[in-house]
C-alpha cells in the first residue's frame, strides 16, 4: 500500500498570533514554523505502520512556497520516504485540494489531520477525497493492516467504533492515532538531506472564499476571585451573577 | 429557494446543536426571506422530528434508512447533496463537529459552493456574503467572504441560542436515493456508552488536571458532576497518564467543547489547553498558584487547595 500523508505548515502552537497591513495579513514576524501536529501524529502512525511491514511508501505532500520546505524535510527526517511540494500560495481549502488531488490520485491510503491549527479549516481532507471519488473517514484515532487490509478506529459520540473501509481512502486523523509525535534522530535528520523532494506546478484552481480581515478577541474582564473558605460566595455567584447553576 | 440544516440526533433525540443550528438558519432565513428545512437522518420518532419546527424549520425531511448507520460520508453526503437539490437550498448550515466537519466539505465540492467552518455569528453581510470565523485555534477571528451561490457554513458549538417560535413544521419521509454501491465502511465492532452526559453536549463541564494528583481522587469530581448533571473532562497530561480515558482530554488536540459553565480543578491553563475551551461562556478555575494562566482565561476563581474546596463546594452545591 502507497501512503500519502499531507503536511500543513503552521505558526508554532505558542505563537503570539498578530495582525499587520491594516488586520488585514497575519503577522509572520519571528514566527517558528512547524508540521501541524495533527499531520506529525498522522505521519508518526505512517511511519509506524511502514516498520511493521505493512506500508511500501509514504510521501508527504504540501502546498506552499519554498519556505515550507525546512518542514517537508522534517517530515523526511520523521521517516517519510519522498516528499513533494506543490508551488503555490495556498488560498483557500478548495484551491488546496485541487492542487493535491493529482498527487493523490496515485495514492492507496491519504492521512490528513483534523484541521491546521491555523486556519482550522477541518475541510481539505473531505474535499480532496470528493474530487477524486475516495471515500473519507473522520475522526479516525486508530489505524491498522491486517492482511492487506485497512481497519482503522474511529471516535463516534460517546465511543468508538472499528470499521473496514474500502481503499482509496482519506483519512482524517486526530488524538490516539500516535501516542507521541515521533522526534527525528541524527541519523534521520542525515538521511532525510538525501531523500527527494519534488517541486511541481500548481495547477489553475479557483478560490472560493477570500479571507477579507482578522481580529484579536476583546480583551477578558479581570477574574472575580473568591477567598478559598468562602466557597458559599463562589457558587452565589454562578447563581445570581453569572446565572450558571 | 431555502435555507438546509443538517441535524443529529444521539440514540434517536435530537442533540442540543441540532435545534441551535435551526435556531441559527431561521434567524438568517428571516431575513431573507426564505423558509428553513431541516434534514434528519437516522432514527427518530415523529414528535421528536416536529421539535425541530419550535425552533423554526418549516419542513423536516426524515430519511430512516438504516444504510446510513455505517457513518459512510460519501454516502452522507450524496444524501445531504439531493435533499440540496430538491429544495433548492442556497445556504447549508451544519455544526462543526466531527460529522459536520466530515460531510460539508464534501456536500461543498458536490454543490460547487463555498465552504466556511467555525462560525461564531448570523452573517454580518449577504451581498456580499460575509461570516466570521474562529481562526487560531479560538486565538483570533477571521471575516470570511463566500463568492459561489450556494454557501455552506459550520457553525461553532454554542455560538448561538435556541429561540423558539410558532411551530409549523411539516415532516416528510424523503429518499435521497443513494445506491448501494456508493455505501464502502462496515462497521465491525461499536463500543459507546448511554445514558452518560455527551461531553460536546453538556451545559456545565468538571475539569480536572495534574492538580487532582492521581486517578483515586477523581470520586470527588464524579460525585460534583452527578449532582449538577455535568459532563467530565481532563487535561491531556491526565489522560496521557492513563488517569481518565482519551474521550475527556479537552484542548487543541483533544475535544473542543463551549458549554455555559467550565469548571477547573488544578489545571493550569495552559494556551493548548484553553485553545479547546475558551469558548466556553464562564470559567471557573480552583488553583493553588495565584500566577497560573487560567486565571487570565477565568470569570471566577479561588486561589488555594482544592482538596479543601471541593468537599466545600460538594456541601454547597447539595444545598442549591
Ligand atoms: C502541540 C501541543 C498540543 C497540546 N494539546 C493539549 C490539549 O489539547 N489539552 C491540554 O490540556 N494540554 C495540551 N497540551 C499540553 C499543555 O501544554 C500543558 O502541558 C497541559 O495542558 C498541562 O496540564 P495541567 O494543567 O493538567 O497540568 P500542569 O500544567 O502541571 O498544571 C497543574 C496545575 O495544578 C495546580 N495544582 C497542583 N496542586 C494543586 C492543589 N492541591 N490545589 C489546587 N491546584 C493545584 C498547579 O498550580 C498547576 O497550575 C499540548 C501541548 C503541545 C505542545
Amino acid at each position: 500500500m502507497k501512503f500519502l500523508v499531507l503536511i500543513s505548515n503552521v505558526p508554532d502552537t505558542t505563537t503570539k498570533i498578530r495582525f499587520v497591513d491594516d488586520n488585514k495579513a497575519f503577522d509572520t514576524t519571528g514566527v517558528q514554523w512547524i508540521i501541524n501536529p495533527w499531520d506529525e501524529l498522522a505521519l508518526t502512525r505512517a511511519v509506524e505502520l511502514k516498520e511493521a511491514g505493512g506500508i511500501e511508501k509514504i510521501t508527504v505532500a504540501n502546498v506552499g512556497e519554498s519556505i515550507t520546505e525546512a518542514t517537508l524535510r522534517k517530515a523526511l527526517a520523521v521517516g517519510a520516504d519522498d516528499a513533494i511540494r506543490i508551488e503555490a500560495k495556498p488560498k483557500d481549502a478548495f484551491y488546496v485540494a485541487t492542487q493535491l488531488a493529482q498527487v493523490a490520485k496515485n495514492y492507496d491510503v491519504v492521512m490528513v489531520g483534523i484541521e491546521a491549527s491555523d486556519y482550522n479549516g477541518s475541510a481539505v481532507g473531505g474535499m480532496l477525497a470528493e474530487i477524486l471519488g475516495f471515500n473519507s473517514v473522520s475522526a479516525v484515532s486508530g489505524m491498522n493492516i491486517e492482511n492487506g487490509q485497512l481497519s482503522l478506529t474511529r471516535e463516534i459520540d460517546g465511543g468508538q467504533q472499528k470499521i473496514d473501509v474500502e481503499t482509496p481512502v482519506v483519512t482524517i486523523v486526530q488524538k490516539g492515532i500516535a501516542i507521541d509525535p515521533r522526534i527525528p534522530a541524527m541519523r534521520g535528520i542525515m538521511m532525510a538531506r538525501k531523500k527527494p523532494l519534488t517541486v511541481v506546478p500548481a495547477v489553475d484552481a479557483e478560490e472560493k472564499t477570500e479571507y477579507i480581515s482578522f481580529e484579536l478577541p476583546p480583551p477578558k474582564a479581570a477574574c472575580k476571585l473568591v477567598d478559598e473558605d468562602n466557597v458559599k460566595e463562589l457558587v452565589r455567584l454562578l447563581q445570581e451573577e453569572a446565572k450558571v447553576l | 429557494m431555502s435555507l438546509l440544516v443538517y441535524t443529529e440526533n444521539w440514540d434517536g433525540k435530537f442533540k442540543k446543536l441540532s435545534f441551535e443550528l435551526v435556531s441559527y438558519a431561521k434567524a438568517m432565513a428571516d431575513k431573507l426571506n426564505l423558509p428553513v428545512t431541516a434534514l434528519s437522518i437516522g432514527n427518530v420518532a415523529d414528535d421528536e422530528l416536529k421539535q425541530l419546527g419550535n425552533y423554526g424549520a418549516s419542513k423536516v425531511l426524515n430519511v430512516a434508512d438504516n444504510r446510513f448507520d455505517s457513518l459512510d460520508n460519501k454516502a452522507l453526503a450524496e444524501a445531504v447533496a439531493h435533499a440540496a437539490k430538491s429544495e433548492n437550498a442556497q445556504i447549508i448550515i451544519f455544526s462543526h463537529n466531527n460529522v459536520g466537519k466530515a460531510i460539508a466539505p464534501r456536500v461543498a465540492v458536490k454543490l460547487n459552493g463555498g465552504l466556511v467552518s467555525g462560525v461564531t455569528a448570523l452573517p454580518e453581510s449577504f451581498d456580499p456574503f460575509v461570516v466570521k470565523k474562529k481562526v487560531f485555534t479560538q486565538k483570533a477571528f477571521a471575516h470570511v467572504q463566500i463568492d459561489p451561490d450556494i454557501k455552506i457554513l459550520t457553525l461553532a458549538q454554542n455560538s448561538f441560542e435556541l429561540i423558539e417560535t410558532e411551530n409549523n413544521a411539516v415532516t416528510e419521509t424523503y429518499d435521497p436515493q443513494v445506491a448501494d454501491d456508493v455505501f464502502s465502511t462496515t462497521v465491525k465492532e461499536t463500543n459507546k456508552v448511554t445514558g452518560k452526559v455527551l461531553l460536546t453536549d453538556a451545559e456545565i463541564v468538571i475539569s480536572g488536571g495534574r492538580g487532582m494528583k492521581g486517578p483515586e481522587n477523581w470520586g470527588q469530581l464524579e460525585e460534583l458532576a452527578d449532582i449538577l448533571g455535568a459532563g467530565l473532562s481532563c487535561s491531556r497530561p491526565v489522560s496521557d497518564e492513563g488517569w481518565r480515558g482519551h474521550e475527556e482530554h479537552v484542548g487543541q488536540t483533544g475535544k473542543i467543547i463551549a458549554p455555559n459553565l467550565y469548571f477547573t480543578f488544578g489545571i493550569s491553563g495552559a494556551i493548548q489547553h484553553l485553545g479547546g475551551v475558551s469558548s466556553s461562556k464562564f470559567i471557573v478555575a480552583i488553583n493553588k498558584d495565584p500566577e497560573a494562566p487560567i486565571f487570565e482565561a477565568a470569570d471566577y476563581g479561588i486561589v488555594g487547595d482544592l482538596f479543601k474546596v471541593l468537599p466545600q463546594l460538594i456541601e454547597e452545591v447539595k444545598k442549591m
